[in-house]
């Protein structure tokens, strides 16, 4: 064009244009929710067991058909859920007169192909009021992504305190250099204790170092054990759903909560979603994940979100994939954990879809520490932007989990935090923590603010620290000869939980007084309104009550 | 699934003419760098030479593909790579992996293969691990995971540290970087290329012994 129009000039330069879109290209599976490839609904049972799903015969089947087949559908009411109408059953999930208990038990007798059937006919607003009412949890809950990007400990242990004392109920963690996993999971255990007592952190690596960690004590929880969709892609990975449910009872058998994670787009991300559309793919993770007899999954695209977020009707199917996981009554950690646009006004819109709502862990996580710090590649939103989200919940009255908190306070727990760690290196042997690090980490934005440590050093002595067995109870030991007993009695509390496993239950988060919490005595109970989740009372008194807000009285 | 190679041309150019950012590259830049010329010597045996490192390509790399996501040619990611090796004192030994395009199996092919343990993967885009011999193969010593963010210097630090570790020294790590907006600038866009480098992996072929001229 020779002359450009003034307003296209303008919208040529919006945020939103930076992002990378692209039109469905259907052979290769680049298509959220409808692919003319995938399959139709049908079942047969013959002697008890499934002899046909979704027009393939048993003879036909991938091990991932076999896998849904024989563990995941419920024969005995297979016959009767694929008998009705999936317009119906998509207004069943709607309608606040049928209960959450008839959904769920008709929904372990659908296919895969049933579900992507049911859904699409769902529009956002209709997929908001099935999560409203078919998440496992009554109270809607979050997780917190902690990470940096130099591993630094003090940091991490102080971003760990302030994001458990700003009301997360899990934290997770990942590296920038692989070796550093058990360092930073030490942190997290420590600096999370810290900000509230009773919060599940987890450190995110190699699915065989993850366990260890685990099992010694350094860690709560494990969520990154990734299923998919297609065969060729499992294999790719070197796994199988067997592998993989031998994995997830490795976890249970020692009282270790854990979900699988999956997510649209993961195949066609990895080359091989043999034309099927990206929900349908997704459903099968899901149903696999619900065979291994797995509590939860972490859903919504995760790291591939720019995938589905680049094809029409993508953040729709991220919903419509969480919907998906609580509709096979399982907990559901529903993304809003990546970046996926350049846009502020994409970003929220793509999140209002779970917040609104509320799930089990709306955010999987959100960033507790500076995106620029944020080694999952960035969430969505991070502490920066703190404030806008209790204003959201204030102006909504819905509860996304976050408190206001005041300054003096988060300094403090920071600070207390740090230093814990401070103590626990000294003891463990690790490269001591100067104070100089306890008190750039306690007034930190991320690291930007903080020195470098001797890496190289840090690593030795993170082997040593694994070829010694250290465990979670000489992390307890620690603290108490430091004098941080409180510290070290909710580091052994949360050793005790794993004995009594039972925050091994649907949906499980601890309260600050090691309570579970979790869908067996906090089942959600959503059946219209005046029922269900409501955010009112004390805590509606508390969350209003944020900084900015001026007092009558004082003016 | 039949994509042929004008059809994925063209889903790139597409994108590329969507992405407006500053940096975004002419159209016309796309696929441009030449074909590397490969010498293709038969099946890759595991090496019993101590000083060398093994690094692994995909079916794809300077072949259908010749460039990574940020238009480094692959003729400069292997001089590149070779050169961080060779300023070690040790020796480049280049595998073709056919079976796998995933860079952690190639990484891990590749460090089996090396007489030293240490092996290099880096598929088409960019995306880098160096790994070592007895790790599982999703472990690694060094990932670079953010295929937008490895550049020249990257891919000679990462020969020049795969050599320290082949010499049983501990380098620090090639410094770690993140981009929270690398996602939404280049994933759709990964995930094309990886179709495409997916398209010419051959699942049941041995890896490849090859030279190249640079």
């Amino acid at each position: 064009m020779a002359k450009r129009q003034k307003r296209f000039e303008v919208l040529a330069e919006r945020a939103v244009n930076e992002d990378g879109f692209i039109k469905e290209w259907i052979d290769v599976g680049l298509v959220a929710m409808d692919s003319p490839n995938d399959p139709s609904a049908s079942i047969k049972i013959e002697n008890g067991k499934v002899a046909e799903m979704d027009g393939k015969r048993r003879e036909d089947f991938d091990m991932i058909d076999t896998w849904i087949a024989d563990h995941t559908i419920d024969t005995a009411v297979a016959e009767e859920a694929m008998a009705l109408d999936s317009l119906k059953i998509a207004r069943m999930l709607v309608d606040i007169n049928v209960p959450r208990a008839e959904i769920v038990r008709l929904s372990v007798g659908m296919t895969p192909a049933k579900y992507v059937d049911v859904l699409k006919k769902m529009n956002v607003v209709e997929l908001m009021m099935a999560m409203q009412k078919l998440r496992p949890r009554r109270t809607p809950s979050n997780q917190a992504h902690v990470t940096n990007v130099k591993d630094t400990p003090a940091l991490l242990a102080a971003d760990a305190a302030e994001g458990a004392y700003r009301g997360f109920s899990e934290i997770e963690t990942t590296v920038g250099v692989v070796r550093y996993a058990p360092m930073n999971a030490l942190s997290l255990l420590v600096g999370g204790q810290v900000g509230r007592p009773g919060v599940l952190a987890q450190c995110a690596v190699e699915e065989a170092l993850e366990l260890t960690m685990g099992m010694r004590g350094l860690t709560h929880y494990a969520e990154t054990v990734s299923v998919y969709g297609t065969e060729q892609v499992f294999v790719d990975g070197d796994d199988t759903p067997w592998s993989k449910a031998f994995l997830a009872s490795a976890y249970a058998s020692r009282g270790l909560k854990m979900r699988f994670t999956s997510g649209t787009g993961s195949e066609v991300q990895m080359g091989y979603a043999e034309g099927k559309s990206m929900l349908y793919l997704e459903i099968r993770c899901v149903m696999i994940t619900k065979g291994a007899g797995v509590q939860g999954l972490q859903n919504g695209s995760i790291s591939v979100v720019g995938v589905p977020g680049a094809v029409p009707s993508g953040v729709r199917a991220m919903l419509a994939e969480n919907v998906a996981t609580v509709l096979n009554d399982m907990e559901v950690a529903s993304g809003n954990d990546q970046t996926f646009t350049h846009s502020p006004i994409r970003n929220t819109a793509r999140m209002l879809m779970q917040f609104l709502p509320g799930t089990d862990f709306i955010f999987s996580g959100y960033s507790a520490v500076p995106n620029y710090d944020n080694m999952f590649a960035g969430s969505t939103h991070d502490v920066d932007d703190y404030d806008d989200m209790l204003v959201l919940q204030r102006d909504l009255q819905v509860d996304m989990s976050l408190r206001p908190v005041r300054e003096d306070d988060v300094i403090a727990v920071r600070n207390k935090a740090a230093r814990a760690l401070q103590a626990v290196f000294n003891e463990l042997r690790l490269p001591p923590i100067t104070d100089e690090e306890v008190d750039a980490a306690t007034y930190a934005h991320g690291t930007k603010d903080m020195g470098d440590r001797n890496i190289a050093e840090d690593l030795r002595a993170i082997d040593e620290f694994m070829q010694r067995g250290t465990t979670g109870l000489d992390v307890v030991r620690a603290l108490a000869k430091h004098g941080f007993n409180d510290v070290a009695e909710s580091v052994l509390n949360m050793l005790k939980g794993k004995v009594s496993g039972d925050y091994l239950h649907t949906s499980a988060i601890f309260d600050e007084n090691f309570n579970v919490v979790a869908a067996i005595n906090d089942l959600n109970d959503y059946e219209g309104p005046g029922t269900g989740y409501r955010l009112e009372g004390e805590r509606w008194e508390l969350l209003k009550d944020i900084r900015a807000a001026i007092d009558p009285e004082d003016v | 699934m039949n994509i042929s190679e004008d059809m994925v041309k063209e889903i790139i150019l597409e994108v590329f003419q969507q992405m407006q950012g500053a940096d975004a590259p002419a159209a016309n830049q796309v696929a441009q760098a030449a074909p590397l010329q490969f010498r293709e010597i038969g099946e890759a045996k595991p090496g019993t030479d101590r000083n060398e490192v093994v690094i692994g390509l995909p079916p794809a790399f300077g072949t259908a593909m010749t460039q990574t996501i940020i238009h480094i040619p692959h003729r400069d990611v292997l001089k590149e790579v070779m050169a961080g090796i060779e300023e070690e004192g040790l020796k480049a030994r280049l595998v073709r992996v056919n079976r796998t395009a995933d860079v952690g199996f190639i990484a891990h092919e590749a460090a089996k293969l090396s007489g030293s343990g240490i092996g290099i993967g880096t598929i088409s885009r960019g995306t880098t691990v160096i790994h070592q011999r007895d790790l599982q193969p999703l472990q690694n010593l060094e990932l670079f995971s953010q295929s937008p963010l490895v550049e020249r210097e990257t891919f000679r630090a990462i020969g020049r540290n795969a050599a320290q570790y082949a010499k049983g020294e501990h380098p620090n790590p090639v410094p770690v970087r993140n981009d929270p907006m690398a996602r939404p600038k280049y994933q759709g866009l990964a995930a094309l290329l990886h179709n495409k480098e997916t398209q010419y992996v051959k699942p049941d072929m041995a890896s490849t012994e090859m030279t190249v001229q640079l």
